[in-house]
């Protein structure tokens, strides 16, 4: 084959190449926003984390602004130290607080993160101090039908009256 | 001679002996071919060549093959997605065992059969005929003039066919999931790139076809090069590298994946 027609033909097959590798890198993948972005890193402590786990999404109105970048067990209180990498785009006031959600009924653990009232914002090396654990089902069920046995007992002991709605825990 | 006991343990241990001595023959070729790649760099026309040879001719059944593939991956994911009323998600399935196995696994093995056993019958059939001690008596070192040069082509043609592998097959998830099925398509794309990521699923599988790429191209070009030159040999040499560079693609992939993918 002559020289010119084998060279067109390898350069149509290396451009063809690296088409497909940027292809994945832009069109499939996320290339990643938040590698390059600069971030801040906050810590809040929960109860229970559930099942959340490193690099799940931390989102605030549905948005998401950060990932999670470490989850240690603290040994001196007990609970789960979770490491929050916010992009430096988005900014919280101080008394923010954190809670472990799940997207969907059986979809994967996020970080749902609501805006409180304070004027200063939360700087790298912050803690936030207002968490709230992850939903446990075995604890909801068992709650629920706790509650639905006190009920009933109460109303077979005829003392309905001081039972007021709206007080469960 | 009837088979006694101490004969079969004595061709065990033969044998053994010899899988690990052609081992490290092959690991001695290939620090050979790295050695004496000088040639290559310098004319890179010969380099050109060969990836003509092992690339480009390869492109066809690469295209076809990863269009088939991402189709039945979409067929079949939306069948199961679809049970669980999630089939928005099927961008995510057919994207991420594209790009992190399907796209470099079977491209691999598809360049082993179709440009791995090429070169095994060139370069056998190049010993059979004299032509490389010919090369040697005019003083062209054979290994630096016809060896590295399609080691070369083939290490560099393989991550990129793997590249058009996974983008097509992509494709023709799309194809069967979107146009054919009525799968959303925002959601079909949107969801494949906020679950695919870039350094952790795209470049770590073409760091996989990079390892294949050297792997293959290694075992096919030891194959022919050590075939005693007969035309049975030939023959032996060729099944031998598509053979072994299947096991050994698989065994790699299977290795580099615990690596790369661990508790994820």
């Amino acid at each position: 084959m002559e020289r010119t027609t084998l060279d067109l033909w390898v350069g149509l097959f290396v451009v063809a190449g690296l088409a497909a590798l940027f292809g994945l890198a832009l069109k499939v993948s996320n290339m990643d926003s938040f590698a390059g972005a600069s971030s801040y890193q906050v810590v809040a402590s929960f109860d229970n984390i559930g099942s959340l786990k490193v690099q799940a999404p931390i989102k605030s109105a549905g948005v998401v602004v950060g990932r999670v970048s470490n989850i240690i067990f603290n040994n001196k209180t007990f609970e789960a130290d979770v490491t929050l990498k916010l992009n430096s785009r988005y900014v919280f006031p101080k008394d923010s607080s954190a809670e472990v959600m799940t997207s969907g009924l059986l979809g994967e653990q996020y970080l749902a993160l609501a805006p409180g009232g304070d004027s200063q914002n939360l700087v790298n090396g912050d803690k936030i101090k207002l968490t709230q654990s992850a939903m446990v089902l075995e604890n909801l069920i068992s709650q629920f039908l706790y509650n639905k046995a006190s009920d009933s007992s109460k109303n077979s002991s005829g003392s309905g009256a001081t039972a007021t709605p709206g007080t469960n825990p | 001679m009837k088979p006694s006991k101490e004969n079969i343990i004595a061709r065990i241990g033969h044998r053994s002996i010899n899988s690990i001595w052609e081992m490290g023959v092959t690991a001695r070729f290939l620090l050979q071919i790295l050695w004496r790649s000088g040639t290559s760099v310098r004319r890179f026309q010969l380099v050109i060549r060969e990836i003509y040879a092992s690339g480009v001719l390869s492109l066809i059944i690469i295209v076809v093959s990863g269009l088939f593939v991402g189709m039945v991956l979409g067929l079949q994911g939306y069948q199961t997605l679809q049970t669980y009323g999630s089939e928005n998600s099927l961008g995510v399935l057919v994207a991420l065992s594209l790009v992190r196995e399907l796209g470099p696994v079977v491209a691999a093995l598809l360049f082993a059969s179709r440009a791995g056993s090429a070169i095994t019958a060139e370069v056998g059939l190049m010993k059979t005929t004299e032509q490389l001690q010919a090369m040697e008596m005019m003083a062209v070192d054979p290994v630096a003039r016809i060896i590295a040069p399609r080691f070369w082509g083939g290490v560099i043609s393989m991550p990129l066919l793997a590249a058009i592998f996974s983008m097509v097959g992509v494709y023709g998830g799309y194809l069967v999931g979107v146009v054919v099925m009525g799968v959303d398509d925002g959601s079909f794309w949107s969801q494949m790139q906020s679950a695919v990521n870039w350094r952790d699923d795209v470049l770590n599988g073409v760091i996989k076809s990079v390892v294949f790429g050297f792997a293959i191209t290694t075992i096919a070009l030891f194959q022919g090069y050590d075939a005693m030159p007969t035309a049975e040999w030939i023959s032996r040499a060729t099944t031998r590298t598509v053979v072994n560079s299947s096991l050994a693609i698989l065994a790699l992939d299977f290795i580099l994946t615990s690596f790369m993918f661990k508790g994820m």
